[in-house]
C-alpha cells in the first residue's frame, strides 16, 4: 500500500491509502468470481480506478477442497491510475486451506491474511496438503491475520431464513464480503440491491445473502472496537469527467461487434461453437436478437467458420469467435474467405497451449497463426485489443476494415483480457463515424471479380441481386473475368493483388504513436495486446528515475502501420515483451531489421509490472 | 390501364452458364446437371434467388455450370456453408451439391446437423462409389473388396447407406434417383424442391473412368425393370418387367419380402401400399440390395416440421417486437453507472 495517512472518518480512524490490490480465493464452487464482481461494482461506484483479474480452473467443480480446485479473483483499486491488477496483493482472503496454500507465497510482506477457520478441517487441510494447521504453526509469520469461523458465524447469521445447511453454508462468500466492505469502507447497498435483484423469486436467499454481508461488516466493525485491526479508505481517484460503467473484454467485444455492423448497415450473423474463454461471446450476443442478431450454434468450429462465410457470402456480416485450436480448425475456411473475397471477422480470445493446454490460463501464442498459419500465401488482417475497454474499438475497427476491404480480419485478444474489467467512460456510440458496406448492383460489364481500384477490393455482389448471377470458390479465379484459371501468369497477379490489397491497409490505419514517453531514446518496449497495463506502469516507473524508456503498443499487427519501422529505429535498444516464447519479436526483426530483444512469459499468468521494470533496468546497465 | 407483360418463360438453356463442362466424357454428372437444369426450368426457378453451394469433388464442379448463384467451397462443407447462406437469407432457394466422400466421409458430421436441424434446402449427394477426382480410392459407400489405389487388396471396411445414414439423422425427405433416368430425376428434384425443410436426394451416379458400371446390377437395361422399384405415395409397391412382383411384410417378422401377383393366390390386395410418411417403411425401403430385393427410388420418406431457419427468425421478431428500436447507447448504459464530475 502506498501512501498511508491516517484521516479521520466519522468518528473511526481510517488509515487512508492510494491503492490496493485483494485477492479473493477459496473453492472453485465458493462463490469467489462473484464476491469478486461485486467488490469490482462497489469499488468502482466509489469512484476508484481499478484493474480486476478473475484466475479460475478449467474444472467446474473441481474435487473439493484440493490446491487445483482454487479459484481466485484479484481486483487493483485506488486514488490514482490502475492499469494492472497489481503483482502482489496486500489482501488475501482463503475460504479454505487450499486457497491459502496455494496464494499466500503471492502475499506482500506484511500484508492481510483473511481466513475461514470454520473451513480448516482436518479433511480440509489434508487435502490441501497440509501436514498440521498453518494458522498453529510460523506459517502466516510476517503477514496479519483475520481468523474468523466464518461458516459458523454465517450459519447462525442466516439460521431465521429457513434454509438448507447447503445452501446456508453457501452464503459465507457474502459474509467475507461484507468483512472486506467494512474493511475498505465500502457502500453495502449496490450489492444488497443485486442480491434482491438476483434472487427475486427466493427471496430467503436473498435475504441471507444480505444478512451474511451485514454479519461479516458487523464483524469487522467489532473488531476495530477491539483495536485488533486497522480499517482503511481509499480516495476517488482523478478520472476524466463522464459517466462511467465496467466492462469485461468480452463484454467489450460484444458491444463492439453490434456497434461495427450497425456502423457498416449490416445485420450480423454470428456463428460459434463452445470454447473456453470465447464462448460468452456466443451467450452475450444470443441476448441481444432484438438488434436483428443472428446467432448461431454450430456442430463444430469449422461449421461455424464456414457458417460465418456463408451469411458473409449473402450479404450479412458473418463473424465467428474461438480461441487457438479452434481457430486452428478453421483455418481452412479462413483461406476461402481470402480466395473468394468475402468479409469475416474471427475473433481468437488466446489460450495457453499448445494443443489443449491450459484453457483458462492466458498467453499470447497465436499471434504467428493469426498471421500466417493458412496454407500457401493468404494474408489477411491481425489487430489487437490491449485493456478490456478496448476491445469495443478493436471490434468496430474489425468490422470496419473486413468490410471496406472484403477480407477476413482475425481480432487477437486473450483469457487475461476476456475476463479482466476496468471502469469504462462510455462512448458516445453516434459519434463513431459510419462505413456502410456497399452491395454491388450495377449490373453493366459486371463481372465477380471486379474490384476496387484503389482499395482492390472485390465489389459485393449479393445473391438476390437479378443479373449479377456468378460463380465463386476456392480454384483461382481470372482477374478479370472470375471464371475459374488456371493460367501462370494470372496465379501471380491474383497472389499479388491479394497481397497488395491488405499491405495497402497500412494507408488506411493511423500511424503508431508512443503509447508513453518521448520519440527516441535508450530503450522502448514494444509490445501488444493484453502486456498494455504492466508494460507502461514498469515504463513510467523507469521514466520516473529519469531514464529516456520509452513504450510503443501495437493494435495493428498486420499490416503494420507504415511509420512503425522508423520509430524503433530511434532508440538505442527495442525490447519486445510478451507472452509466448518470441512472436512478435520475429515479424519485427525480419520485417524491419531491428535488433530487438525478447522478454517472454507463458506462465499462463500475465506479467507483473515488476519483471518488466528489472528487464528495462537490467538492459539500462548493459 | 397498366397492362401486366407476363414474364417470358426461362427455359433450360437459360440455366445453363457460358462455362465449358469439364468432366469426363460419358460422366454421369452431364445426366445430373441436365436434369436439374430441366427441373428449374419446369419449377420456373428464378435465378437471381437460385444458389448451388458445392464442397469438393467432382459433383462440387456443378454450380459452375449453372447460370444461378454459385459458391464452390471447401472440402465436405457445403452443408455449413448452405446454413449460413440460408439463415442470413432465408429467401435463397439453395441447393447443395455434394459426392459420397464430400458427404459421408469429410462431411458426415455437416451433412448429420444440416438434416437434424432441418434447414430448407436440397441436398443432393452424388453416390458414384468411389473418390473420383484424386484418381480413384475407394469410398465410404464401397462396397467391401473394392480395389483401388489405396486399396490394392480390397478394402475391408463396411459401406454405410446414404439413405439410411440421412433418415438416421432425423431428415424429413429422403429420395433417390439414377443419374441415367431423364424422366424420373426430374421429378424427384421437383419433390425435394417443393418439400419445406431439408430434402435429401441421393443419386446413383456412374463414375465411367473409375468405378464403370458399379450400379450396373440394378441399372442395366436388361434388369432395371427387376430389381428397381420407383416407389410412389399411396401407391402399390409393384415392379417388374411384367408389372407382377411386389413387396409386403413377411408374416411375424419386422421385413420386407418380394412377392410375385398370381402366384400362390395372391393378389395385387397383398402388396404393401407406399406410405412415404412412415419412417419404418422408409427404412426397410431405403434397405433393400439387388439383387435380392429391388433397389428403391422415388421419394422414400417425406414428412413437413418446422424449418431451422424458420424458427430461429421466430425468436428474432420475438425479440424485436417485445424491444423495439433498441439503441446501443441504451444498451451501454444497461448496467450499473456512475457520474465523474
Amino acid at each position: 500500500m502506498e501512501g498511508s495517512v491516517a484521516a479521520a472518518l466519522e468518528g473511526s480512524i481510517r488509515e487512508e491509502v492510494a491503492d490496493v490490490v485483494v485477492r479473493f480465493a477459496g473453492d472453485s464452487g465458493d462463490g469467489v468470481q462473484i464476491t469478486g464482481g461485486q467488490f469490482t461494482l462497489t469499488t468502482a461506484l466509489a469512484g476508484n480506478d481499478l484493474s480486476t483479474f478473475p484466475d479460475f480452473p478449467a474444472e467446474i467443480r473441481a474435487p473439493q477442497g484440493t490446491t487445483f480446485g482454487v479459484s481466485a479473483f484479484q481486483i487493483h483499486f485506488g486514488s490514482r491510475e490502475i492499469r494492472t491488477a497489481g503483482d502482489a496483493p496486500d489482501v488475501l482472503v482463503a475460504l479454505n486451506p487450499a486457497a491459502l496454500k496455494v496464494n499466500l507465497s503471492d502475499l506482500n510482506k506484511g500484508g492481510l491474511v483473511i481466513v475461514d477457520t470454520g473451513a480448516f478441517t482436518d479433511r480440509n487441510l489434508k487435502k490441501a496438503g497440509y501436514d498440521k494447521n498453518p494458522l498453529d504453526d510460523n506459517t502466516v509469520e510476517g503477514f496479519r491475520l483475520i481468523a474468523a469461523d466464518i461458516t459458523r458465524n454465517t450459519l447462525e447469521a442466516v439460521k431465521d431464513y429457513g434454509l438448507s445447511q447447503k445452501e446456508a453454508v453457501r452464503c459465507k462468500n457474502m459474509y467475507a464480503l461484507g468483512l472486506v466492505y467494512w474493511l475498505y469502507d465500502r457502500d453495502r447497498a449496490p450489492t444488497k440491491n443485486w442480491l434482491n435483484a438476483k434472487f427475486g423469486k427466493r427471496p430467503e436467499i436473498a435475504n441471507s445473502n444480505i444478512a451474511a454481508v451485514n454479519a461479516g461488516h458487523a464483524f469487522g466493525e467489532t473488531i476495530e472496537a477491539s483495536g485488533e485491526t486497522s480499517s482503511y479508505s481509499v480516495a476517488p481517484a482523478a478520472i476524466a469527467p463522464g459517466l462511467y460503467r465496467t466492462i469485461t473484454g468480452i463484454e467489450a467485444i460484444t458491444y463492439g461487434l453490434v456497434a461495427g455492423a450497425q456502423k457498416a448497415h449490416l445485420r450480423m450473423t454470428f456463428a460459434g461453437y463452445p470454447i473456453t474463454p470465447a464462448s460468452a461471446i456466443l451467450h452475450n450476443l444470443s441476448k441481444l436478437k432484438q438488434f436483428d442478431i443472428v446467432t448461431f450454434q454450430a456442430e463444430d468450429e469449422i461449421a461455424a467458420v464456414c457458417a460465418a462465410l456463408g451469411a458473409s457470402y449473402a450479404g450479412t456480416l458473418g463473424v465467428t469467435a474461438s480461441s487457438g485450436p479452434g481457430i486452428a480448425l478453421k483455418a481452412e475456411a479462413i483461406g476461402l474467405g481470402i480466395a473468394v473475397e468475402l468479409p469475416l471477422v474471427v475473433v481468437n480470445v488466446q489460450r495457453a497451449g499448445p494443443s489443449t493446454g491450459l484453457p483458462t490460463k492466458t498467453e499470447q501464442s497465436d499471434l504467428h497463426q493469426a498471421v500466417f498459419g493458412r496454407n500457401a500465401d493468404s494474408p489477411l488482417v491481425v489487430i489487437a485489443a490491449s485493456t478490456p475497454s478496448d476491445n469495443f474499438d478493436v471490434a468496430i475497427e474489425a468490422v470496419r476494415l473486413a468490410t471496406k476491404y472484403m477480407t477476413p480480419v482475425m481480432l487477437l485478444t486473450d483469457g487475461y483480457l476476456a475476463n479482466a474489467s476496468e471502469p469504462w467512460k462510455i462512448p458516445d456510440v453516434s459519434a463513431i463515424p459510419e462505413f456502410p458496406a456497399k452491395f454491388l448492383t450495377n449490373t453493366e460489364d459486371f463481372s465477380p471479380s471486379k474490384r476496387d481500384p484503389e482499395t482492390l477490393a472485390r465489389n459485393w455482389p449479393v445473391p438476390g441481386t437479378p443479373n449479377l448471377e456468378h460463380r465463386i470458390g476456392g480454384i483461382e479465379k481470372s482477374y478479370t473475368t472470375g471464371n475459374i484459371s488456371y493460367d501462370a501468369a494470372n496465379h501471380q497477379k491474383m497472389t499479388n493483388v491479394r497481397k497488395n490489397k491488405i499491405d495497402g491497409i497500412a494507408n488506411d490505419i493511423p500511424d503508431q504513436e508512443i503509447t508513453r514517453g518521448d520519440g527516441s531514446g535508450d530503450i522502448v518496449v514494444v509490445g501488444w495486446g493484453s502486456t498494455f497495463g504492466p508494460i507502461t506502469q514498469a515504463v513510467k516507473k523507469v521514466q520516473s528515475d529519469g531514464y529516456k524508456v520509452s513504450h510503443i503498443h501495437i493494435r495493428h499487427i498486420w499490416p503494420m502501420p507504415n511509420n512503425l519501422g522508423d520509430l524503433l529505429q530511434k532508440f538505442k535498444k527495442v525490447i519486445v515483451a510478451e507472452m509466448n516464447t518470441g512472436q512478435l519479436i520475429t515479424v519485427l526483426r525480419s520485417k524491419y531489421l531491428v535488433d530487438a530483444q525478447g522478454l517472454n512469459k507463458t506462465s499462463g499468468q500475465p506479467f507483473k509490472v515488476s519483471e518488466i521494470e528489472e528487464t528495462i533496468r537490467a538492459s539500462l546497465e548493459n | 390501364m397498366n397492362v401486366a407483360t407476363p414474364p417470358e418463360k426461362l427455359t433450360i438453356k437459360d440455366y445453363a452458364s457460358d462455362q465449358e463442362v469439364r468432366w469426363c466424357p460419358g460422366c454421369g454428372d452431364y445426366s445430373i446437371v441436365r436434369a436439374m437444369q430441366k427441373t428449374l426450368a419446369d419449377i420456373q426457378s428464378q435465378p437471381e434467388k437460385t444458389v448451388f453451394i458445392s464442397g469438393i469433388g467432382c459433383a462440387a464442379r456443378f454450380p459452375y455450370y449453372m447460370a444461378t448463384y454459385g459458391f464452390h467451397t471447401i472440402h465436405g462443407r457445403a452443408a455449413s456453408v448452405a446454413t449460413g447462406t440460408k439463415l442470413a437469407n432465408p429467401d435463397l432457394d439453395i441447393w447443395v451439391i455434394s459426392g459420397d466422400g464430400d458427404s459421408l466421409s469429410i462431411g458426415g458430421n455437416h451433412l448429420m446437423h444440416v438434416l437434424r436441424r432441418n434447414v430448407n434446402l436440397q441436398y443432393i449427394l452424388f453416390n458414384n462409389e468411389i473418390y473420383g477426382l484424386t484418381k480413384g480410392q475407394y469410398s465410404p459407400t464401397s462396397k467391401v473388396g473394392t480395389r483401388s489405389p489405396s486399396t490394392p487388396m480390397g478394402s475391408v471396411d463396411s459401406p454405410l447407406s446414404a439413405a439410411l445414414y440421412a433418415l438416421g439423422c432425423g431428415a424429413r425427405f429422403v429420395a433417390r434417383g439414377i443419374d441415367a433416368q431423364p424422366k424420373h430425376l426430374p421429378e424427384v428434384f421437383k419433390r425435394a424442391h417443393a418439400h419445406k425443410g431439408a430434402s435429401f436426394v441421393e443419386v446413383f451416379q456412374n463414375c465411367i473412368v473409375y468405378n464403370d458400371g458399379v450400379f450396373d446390377q440394378f441399372t442395366a437395361k436388361n434388369v432395371a425393370a427387376d430389381r428397381q422399384i420407383a416407389v410412389e405415395h399411396g401407391k402399390p409397391l409393384i415392379f417388374g418387367s411384367d408389372k407382377n412382383k411386389g413387396l409386403r411384410l413377411k408374416a411375424g417378422h419386422i421385413e420386407l419380402e418380394v412377392i410375385t401377383i398370381g402366384e400362390n393366390g395372391i393378389t395385387e390386395e397383398d402388396v404393401l401400399v407406399h406410405d412415404e410418411t412412415n419412417k419404418i417403411l422408409a427404412t426397410l425401403l431405403a434397405q433393400m440390395e439387388a439383387p435380392s430385393f429391388p433397389v428403391a427410388i422415388g421419394v422414400l420418406y417425406c414428412i413437413s416440421s418446422e424449418t431451422y431457419e424458420d424458427a430461429v427468425h421466430a425468436q428474432v421478431e420475438a425479440e424485436k417486437e417485445a424491444h423495439p428500436n433498441p439503441n446501443i447507447d441504451d444498451l451501454l448504459r444497461s448496467g450499473p453507472t456512475w457520474i465523474v464530475d
